[in-house]
C-alpha cells in the first residue's frame, strides 16, 4: 500500500465535501439526489481502501511505516503532517468507513425530500472525513486539528435542523462542552511543546506520537509530567466521549437527524475520546493515578448513564444513554489496562449501536414519534425493524454468543483479572451496569414492538397540553419528519432495510469471528487481541474466566426476564418496583444540567463571576476613564468659549489681532 | 485741492464702514453688502494711489506701469462679483436648509 493510497481515505470524503458544497448544491439545487450517491461512492471507495490498508497492516504483522512531511518550521518548532498506519488505525479506519457507509445508503431512504439534502450530505462527508483524519494522524497538533474538526461537523449536524430553537441549543451546548474538554487536550500539547528541550536532546519531536512513545518508554518525563500529560489527554477524551461529568451534550445531541445520531454514537464524535485515550495509551500507562481516573470515571459513567436510561421514555435517548454508558465500559477498561478489550468492544458497539439507532430512526418512520408510551405492538408493522432491533439489543445485552457477549466479558474477565482495588471496583460497576443494560434495552424493546399500538404521533399531540407529560426534545423531530414523510405506519423503504441488515448481520458475527477462542478456517483464534496491542506491547490471548462469563450471562438474562415481567407479560406494574426520590433523581438527570446551567452558568459564572467583573468594569475602569475624559471636557469648556461658531467673531477677533500688531508696530 | 490724502481718508472710512457692517450685522446679506463695501474701500486707495503716486517720468517711458493700480482694480472688481454670486448662492441654500438668513444661526459646526 502506497502512502498516497493511505492519504485517499482522508481526501475521497472530503472530496465528496467539496462537491457537495461548491457544485452541487448551488448548481444542481439543495435536493439533487446525485448528492447521496457522490458521498456512498466517496466513502465506499474510502472503506475499500480501508480494508486494504487493514489487509495490508495485517499481513505486514504490524505498522506501516512512512515517514511524516514538515508542514511548519518556526524556530525549533518542526510542526509534521502524516500517516501512523499502525493496527488501531487500521482497525478504527474500517470502522469508521464502514458505519458511515451504511449509515450513508440509509439517509438516502431516511432524508428523502428533506429541503437541506444536499447540505447534509456534504456535512457527513465532511464528518467521516474529520475522523478518518483524527485516526490517521501521526502528530499529536495535526490531531487536534482534526478532532476540532470532528468538533465542528458534529455541532452543524446536530443543529441540522437550525430553524428549530432547540436544535440550535442542542448543538452550541455540544460544542461547548466538549470545548471544555479540548481545552485539557490543548493543555497537553502545550506542555508537550514546552518540554520539547528534553525530546530534542534525544533527537526526537514532541509533537509526533511515535516520539512519545518512545520518551514514555524511555523516562524522559518526569512521573508528575507523564500524569498531567495524561490527565490533559484524559479531559479531551473525557468531552468528546460524552464520560461523566460532561456527559449532558449526548442526550440532547438526538436533537438531529437520526442517522447522524446513530454516526454520532457508533463510530464518530463519541469513538474519538476513546481513541484518543488508545492512542495516547503508553502515556496512560505510565501514570497509576492517570489510570485509575480513567477506570473510576468510566466505572462511574456506565453506571449512571444506565440509571438514566431506565427511566428515559424517549427510545432515542435510552439508546443514547446506552452510547454513554457502554463508551464508559471502554474507558474503564482502558482504566484497567485492558487495552485489546476496550478496542474489542468499541469495534463491537460501533456495529450494533448502529443498528439500534437506525433501528430507532425506521421505528419512527412508522409511529412518528420517539415517545415510546405511544408505541407499542410494532412488530407486526415492522418485522425486518423487530427483528434487526431485537438482535441489536441482545448484542447490546451481551448475551452468548452475540458481538456484545465476546468484548464485554473479556472487559468484566480482564478487570477482575487485575486485581487492585480500584479494578475490583469498576468491575463491580460494570457487572451492575451489565444488568442495567439488559433490562432498559429489553424495557425500549417491550415497550415499542410488543403489546398494542397506543396511538403515535396523533396521541402524542393530543397528550402535548397535557402537564404531566416530560415532553422530550426529540419528538419535536419525530413530528418535523412525520410531516415530510409519506411510508407511515408501515415497514420502512429498502435503503433504510438493507443498511441495517448488514450492521445485524456484524453485530451477530463480528465478536465471535473477530476474536474466536478457537481457530476459524482462515482466522486464527484471539485474532484481534494478538493483532491490537498497545505500542511497545505485545498481543496476548485475552483472559477468560468462566464464572465471570457465565455471571455477566446471567445478569444479562436476569434483566431481559425482569423487562418481561414489568413490560412485556405486564405481570408486575412499574410502579411496584419505582422508588420515588431515585426515579425522580434519574428523570432529572441528577440534576446536571440544573447544576451546569443554573448553578454553573446561571449562578457562578453570570452573578458572581460575571458580576464581580461588572462592578471592576464599572467601578474602576469606568471610573477612571470617566475621570480622564471629564478633566478633558472641562479644560475645552474653557477653550470653546472662544469658539462662538459665528464668523463674525472670528473676524472681530481677527481684525483685534491686526490692530494690535499694527499698534506694536507703530509704537516699536 | 484734492489730493491722495482725501481719497485715502474717504477709502478708510468706507473700509470702517463696511468692516463695522460685516462683524456687527446679523442679516447675511447685509454681511455681503458690507464685503462689498470693504472692496471698494481698497479699490479706491488703489486706484489713488496709483494716479498719485506714480512718477510722471517712469509712466512717460514706460506706458505699462502706469495703469498698474486701475487695471489691478478692475480685477478686483470682477473677483468680487464672483464672490456676491457665490456668496448670493450659499444665502440661498442656507435660507433654504435653516429658514433663516442669520448668520447667528448658522452654527451648526458649533456642536
Amino acid at each position: 500500500m502506497t502512502e498516497s493510497a493511505a492519504w485517499a481515505i482522508l481526501f475521497l470524503p472530503l472530496a465528496a465535501f467539496l462537491l457537495n458544497g461548491l457544485l452541487i448544491r448551488p448548481f444542481l439545487g439543495p435536493q439533487s439526489p446525485l448528492a447521496g450517491y457522490v458521498t456512498i461512492a466517496a466513502i465506499g471507495g474510502a472503506f475499500l481502501l480501508s480494508l486494504w490498508a487493514l489487509q495490508q497492516v495485517v499481513s505486514g504483522h504490524g505498522e506501516i511505516g512512512w515517514a511524516s512531511h514538515s508542514w511548519v518550521i518556526v524556530g525549533g518548532l518542526d510542526v509534521r503532517v502524516g500517516i501512523l498506519m499502525d493496527p488501531l488505525t487500521a482497525i478504527m479506519l474500517v470502522v469508521v468507513t464502514g458505519v458511515s457507509l451504511a449509515v450513508q445508503v440509509y439517509s438516502v431512504g431516511y432524508m428523502h425530500g428533506d429541503r437541506g439534502y444536499v447540505r447534509y450530505y456534504a456535512y457527513m462527508s465532511l464528518f467521516t472525513a474529520s475522523m478518518v483524519g483524527l485516526v490517521l494522524a501521526s502528530s499529536v497538533l495535526q490531531m487536534f486539528v482534526f478532532w476540532e474538526l470532528v468538533g465542528l461537523s458534529s455541532y452543524l449536524l446536530i443543529g441540522f435542523w437550525h430553524h428549530r430553537p432547540s436544535a440550535a441549543r442542542a448543538a452550541v451546548k455540544a460544542f461547548v462542552v466538549t470545548r471544555l474538554g479540548d481545552l485539557g487536550f490543548l493543555i497537553a500539547i502545550l506542555y508537550l511543546f514546552f518540554h520539547q528541550g528534553a525530546f530534542s536532546a534525544e533527537g526526537l519531536n514532541a509533537l509526533e506520537v511515535r516520539d512519545v512513545y518512545t520518551a514514555v518508554g524511555a523516562g524522559l518525563l518526569g512521573s508528575t509530567a507523564v500524569t498531567w500529560l495524561a490527565i490533559g489527554f484524559f479531559a479531551g477524551a473525557v468531552g468528546k466521549s460524552a464520560q461523566f461529568p460532561l456527559h449532558v451534550w449526548l442526550p440532547d445531541a438526538m436533537e438531529g437527524p437520526t442517522p447522524v445520531s446513530a454516526l454520532i454514537h457508533a463510530a464518530t464524535m463519541v469513538a474519538a475520546g476513546v481513541f484518543l485515550v488508545a492512542r495516547m495509551f503508553p502515556v496512560f500507562e505510565a501514570s497509576d493515578a492517570a489510570m485509575n481516573l480513567v477506570a473510576v470515571t468510566g466505572g462511574i459513567t456506565a453506571v449512571l448513564a444506565a440509571t438514566m436510561a431506565i427511566t428515559a421514555n424517549d427510545i432515542k435517548r435510552v439508546v443514547a444513554y446506552s452510547t454513554i454508558s457502554q463508551l464508559g465500559y471502554m474507558m474503564l477498561a482502558l482504566g484497567v489496562g485492558a487495552y485489546g478489550a476496550a478496542m474489542f468492544h468499541l469495534f463491537n458497539h460501533a456495529f450494533f449501536k448502529a443498528l439500534l439507532f437506525l433501528g430507532a430512526g425506521s421505528v419512527n418512520h412508522a409511529a412518528g414519534t420517539f415517545d415510546m408510551r405511544f408505541m407499542g405492538g410494532l412488530r407486526r408493522v415492522q418485522p425486518w425493524t423487530y427483528a434487526l432491533f431485537l438482535v441489536g439489543a441482545l448484542s447490546l445485552a451481551g448475551v452468548f454468543p452475540l458481538a456484545g457477549f465476546w468484548s464485554k466479558d473479556e472487559i468484566l474477565a480482564e478487570a477482575f483479572h487485575e486485581g487492585s482495588v480500584v479494578a475490583l471496583l469498576v468491575f463491580l460497576l460494570a457487572l451492575a451496569a451489565a444488568f442495567m443494560t439488559a433490562f432498559y434495552i429489553f424495557r425500549a424493546l417491550f415497550l415499542t414492538f410488543h403489546g398494542t399500538y397506543r396511538g403515535g404521533v396523533e396521541r402524542k399531540a393530543d397528550d402535548a397540553a397535557n402537564p404531566d407529560t416530560e415532553t422530550t426534545l426529540a419528538a419535536d423531530e419525530a413530528e418535523f419528519v412525520a410531516a415530510h414523510d409519506t411510508h407511515r405506519a408501515g415497514e420502512s423503504p429498502w435503503s433504510m432495510v438493507v443498511p441495517m441488515a448488514a450492521l445485524g448481520v456484524l453485530a451477530v458475527v463480528s465478536g465471535f469471528v473477530a476474536n474466536a477462542p478457537f481457530a476459524l478456517p482462515g482466522i486464527a483464534a484471539h485474532w484481534f487481541s494478538e493483532f491490537l496491542f498497545p505500542p511497545g506491547g505485545h498481543g496476548e490471548a485475552p483472559t477468560f474466566i468462566a464464572w465471570v462469563a457465565a455471571l455477566s450471562m446471567l445478569l444479562a438474562l436476569a434483566g431481559i426476564g425482569l423487562a418481561w415481567l414489568v413490560y412485556g407479560a405486564r405481570s408486575i406494574a412499574p410502579e411496584k418496583l419505582t422508588i420515588r426520590p431515585l426515579y425522580l433523581l434519574t428523570v432529572r438527570k441528577y440534576y446536571l444540567d440544573d447544576l451546569y446551567e443554573r448553578f454553573l452558568t446561571g449562578k457562578v459564572f453570570y452573578n458572581w463571576g460575571a458580576g464581580l467583573l461588572e462592578q471592576f468594569d464599572h467601578d474602576f475602569v469606568d471610573e477612571v476613564s470617566e475621570k480622564i475624559g471629564g478633566f478633558s471636557r472641562s479644560l475645552g469648556g474653557i477653550v470653546s468659549k472662544l469658539q462662538t461658531g459665528r464668523v463674525q467673531d472670528y473676524g472681530f477677533l481677527f481684525v483685534f489681532g491686526a490692530g494690535v500688531v499694527l499698534l506694536v508696530y507703530l509704537l516699536r | 485741492m484734492i489730493g491722495l490724502d482725501h481719497f485715502l481718508v474717504l477709502s478708510g472710512v468706507l473700509f470702517s464702514i463696511g468692516l463695522y457692517g460685516a462683524l456687527t450685522r446679523r442679516n447675511a446679506i447685509a454681511v455681503l453688502m458690507s464685503v462689498e463695501l470693504l472692496f471698494n474701500a481698497v479699490n479706491v486707495a488703489v486706484v489713488a494711489m496709483a494716479r498719485y503716486t506714480t512718477p510722471v517720468a517712469l509712466a512717460a517711458e514706460r506706458l505699462e506701469t502706469l495703469l498698474t493700480g486701475q487695471v489691478f482694480a478692475l480685477f478686483i472688481v470682477t473677483v468680487a462679483a464672483a464672490e456676491v454670486a457665490l456668496g448670493l448662492a450659499i444665502v440661498i441654500m442656507m435660507y433654504r436648509n435653516t429658514g433663516s438668513v442669520y448668520v447667528t444661526d448658522a452654527n451648526s459646526m458649533r456642536r
